[in-house]
């Protein structure tokens, strides 16, 4: 469907072309290998569009192409990754009016309050564009131990990610959490639930296709949390699961099935609002992403 | 200097050492004697309870005291450790097995350094987060194990303490003595009543530590577990603390890989690996247990490490001339000698110390297995003693290759005298501490902690404080 109109017929009689969502894996739109499909509703419960339904094989899939791509993206320099990000910034404000008409049609909110959203999203991207290569500087550094030593510690990707997003605003959503996840060097595997805006994650999903991020780094998939949480949560080659502002029910579930193989579950308990800049755009909310890795040489004969 | 002991511990709870509820006690054992040092309570769910509650009931003052003032409290500690360490030491290694040359000179100075390096923390906790405000998280649940005792103690209590959070201290149940010592140093250093408690007992014990967890929303209950100890007891904490909200770090197991090149320094390699692999019995969970040598130099090599291994002298852990002391209990001997037996069974070469063991008490000869395969039992799984896996590689490509060929990622040591491959080393592989011709170093400033299954958090530095505050609110 077009992001503009909520109708199917507009007034000159011209049949709109309706877009299908699909999914988002490695920088392609394929459908869900299951074949199922989701009626998406606007506002006003008109169904106007049908959103892929990802299943766990779809989850395995984006798993095997996330972990091909991140070391690449892990190794590539801190400028480099900046530069890519600031470019997903400029792919994001071209779509500016998309998504506030996605938000207003499908969501039910003002355009005001719409607008407030985006912008705040695009900005967040441009922040994190400035992250890339400062995160060694801030959470890293230089070790003073009491001995002959060069002892420097260094923060280096996790791997590959899955993003769990509660319902409600999910551009603000998408971005406060996948960032923070790619901007360290990780791969992200987004869950978007498919009853929120599947529509505008999928348009999230098209701007990140147009930008230079790498094939495979971010993934969305559109489907139901609690039906793919527990696969997520003991999947081996997930490394770490992203989410914040989730319901008891899901927290448990994911940290129980990632007690199975220790994966790293940061939640963001307590977490400020995804409108909070002074958390959002923190080194803190990248901290949980990284592993800190301490290395050690002899620096006298 | 023989510490002075008495017949009897309770626990200590509230700033003072009460008896358990429980009614019940343990004996601690020497494992170079087989002899009882003392009786100690073993902490029941009732035990625990109240050791919350104590805790509970410091956080406010404890939480608010000037940060200034907390530091001079763990300055002095520092000191008064640092005044008692052979006392500490001896006790240390009375408890645990581990020869005095390394309580004396490697656990005893580390436990001073992270009470004096935590303690100058406590007034600069907003530099360490800039930009943000961190508060303490609240009551710790820490359960530690029976390597390094004393030092466990104060790697998991001055963070925590510095942070301004309230501490539940669990001890192994084979090595509770230093810890009741240090009750002790930090009452008369004027660490506040209920601010350190210490429950000494079994699993139960633990298990009724992380029961505790977040429960109520962490009104009665505890803010944040933080476990040191095997990778399987992590996975059943990390489940018992699911969905709490509480705050996990854990510090598991390891099997970590030592590689030499050919280029090495080869009697400096052969150094580090016995220290890798025999410091402390290898009841270590970054001991250096897979040697990958390189093909070329593995017959050499080899030759070389065992003649330095014969050179170990394996017994008392008292006398200071001893390099290898006792096992720590019975039980691990039983699981060291499982291994060992698997190692011949499918078919690796053994190497072993030609000595004599003392009659009494648990002992374990230092061995090598050659021929080793990847597939092989001693080659997976974390055996905790004084056993050394040996393996070869080709190209540097296959030495990162095996090497990260693990669920495990706590350390690494990588042995050449060519810099820039010794840092290309240091990027590829997964662990949390990568020694470069050197194994085994630790440092109050310097952060340790695993990768995949070793764990997550840090301990020391300035990263290791994350562990014990909340950032914007979370935990």
């Amino acid at each position: 469907m077009s992001a503009a109109n909520d109708k199917s017929v507009n007034v000159k009689g011209r049949l709109e072309v309706v877009k299908t969502l699909k999914l988002f894996v490695h920088g392609a739109f394929p459908r869900s290998e299951s074949g199922r499909t989701i009626p998406v509703r606007d506002a006003k419960k008109r169904v106007v569009a049908h959103a892929s339904h990802a299943s766990r094989k779809d989850l395995r899939d984006t798993v095997e192409a996330a972990n091909a791509a991140q070391p690449k993206w892990a190794a590539a320099t801190a400028y480099n990754r900046g530069q890519v990000i600031y470019r997903l910034a400029e792919m994001l404000e071209a779509r500016r009016a998309e998504f506030v008409s996605l938000i207003v049609s499908i969501e039910g909110r003002s355009k005001a309050d719409a607008t407030r959203e985006v912008d705040r999203a695009i900005d967040r991207c441009v922040c994190y564009a400035g992250w890339t290569d400062k995160i060694a500087s801030v959470l890293g550094g230089k070790q003073p131990v009491a001995g002959p030593y060069f002892v420097f510690s260094m923060p280096e990707a996790t791997g590959t990610v899955a993003v769990v997003l509660p319902d409600g605003a999910q551009l603000l959503a998408i971005v406060s959490l996948v960032l923070p996840v790619i901007s360290s060097g990780n791969a992200a595997i987004v869950i978007a639930p498919i009853h929120a805006n599947a529509p505008l994650a999928i348009a999230f999903a098209e701007a990140v296709a147009t930008s230079d991020v790498p094939a495979g780094i971010i993934n969305v998939l559109t489907g139901m949390r609690g039906e793919l949480a527990p696969w997520i949560a003991t999947h081996r080659d997930i490394a770490a699961v992203a989410g914040a502002h989730l319901s008891a029910d899901d927290a448990k579930a994911l940290e129980l099935g990632a007690a199975e193989n220790l994966k790293r579950v940061c939640l963001f308990a307590d977490a400020p609002k995804f409108e909070d800049d002074a958390f959002w755009h923190s080194p803190f909310a990248i901290q949980p992403f990284v592993e800190i890795k301490t290395v050690w040489h002899p620096s006298a004969l | 200097m023989r510490p002075t002991l008495q017949a009897s511990y309770g626990l200590f709870i509230g700033g003072k050492f009460v008896e358990p509820k429980s009614g019940k006690y343990f004996h601690s054992i020497n494992p170079a004697t087989e002899e009882s040092i003392a009786r100690v309570a073993d902490a029941g769910v009732e035990d625990v309870a109240r050791a919350v509650a104590a805790a509970h009931k410091a956080f406010p003052k404890w939480s608010k005291t000037k940060p200034a003032e907390r530091a001079k409290i763990l300055f002095r500690v520092a000191r008064r450790i640092q005044e008692r360490s052979r006392e500490l030491a001896v006790l240390e290694s009375m408890d645990g097995g581990k020869p005095i040359k390394e309580s004396r000179d490697e656990d005893l100075p580390l436990v001073v350094q992270h009470f004096f390096h935590h303690a100058g923390w406590c007034d600069k906790l907003a530099y360490a987060f800039a930009g943000a405000t961190p508060k303490p998280v609240g009551v710790c649940g820490q359960i530690i194990p029976w390597n390094f005792p004393l030092m466990m103690a104060a790697w998991k209590l001055a963070p925590a303490l510095a942070c301004g959070n309230t501490c539940v201290l669990k001890p192994a149940e084979t090595t509770p003595m230093t810890a009741l010592f240090l009750a002790e140093i930090l009452a008369e250093c004027g660490v506040p009543d209920g601010v350190v408690n210490i429950v000494t007992g079994g699993p139960a014990a633990g298990r009724a530590i992380t029961a505790l967890a977040g429960k109520n929303g962490g009104k009665n209950g505890i803010h944040k577990i933080a476990f040191t100890g095997s990778t399987e007891v992590g996975k059943a904490i990390a489940k018992a603390v699911a969905g709490t909200g509480a705050k996990l770090t854990l510090e598991l197991g390891g099997k970590s890989p030592n590689i030499v090149f050919r280029d090495a320094a080869l009697d400096q390699a052969v150094e580090g690996v016995v220290s890798g692999i025999w410091f402390n019995q290898g009841h270590v969970c970054c001991a250096g247990s897979r040697l990958f040598v390189e093909e070329s130099i593995h017959d050499d090599f080899l030759a070389r490490l065992e003649r330095r291994m014969q050179q170990l002298r394996v017994g008392d852990p008292l006398d200071k001339n001893t390099d290898v002391g006792a096992i720590n209990s019975k039980a691990q001997l039983e699981t060291i000698e499982r291994f060992l037996k698997a190692g011949t069974d499918e078919g690796a070469q053994k190497l072993e110390v030609s000595c004599t063991l003392p009659k009494k008490g648990y002992w374990c000869k230092p061995t090598i297995f050659t021929g080793v395969q990847p597939s092989h039992t001693i080659a997976r799984e974390e055996i905790f003693g004084p056993v050394l896996s040996v393996m070869t590689f080709r190209t540097p490509e296959e030495a990162v290759q095996r090497a990260n060929n693990t669920t495990y990622g706590l350390s690494a040591g990588v042995w050449t005298e060519k810099a820039a491959r010794a840092l290309e080393m240091s990027n590829r592989l997964t662990a949390g501490v990568v020694w470069l011709n050197t194994f085994n170093r630790f440092d109050a400033s310097a952060p340790f902690g695993g990768y995949r299954e070793s764990g997550f958090g840090r301990e020391g530095g300035r990263q290791g404080l994350s562990s014990y505050v909340k950032v914007g609110g979370v935990r």
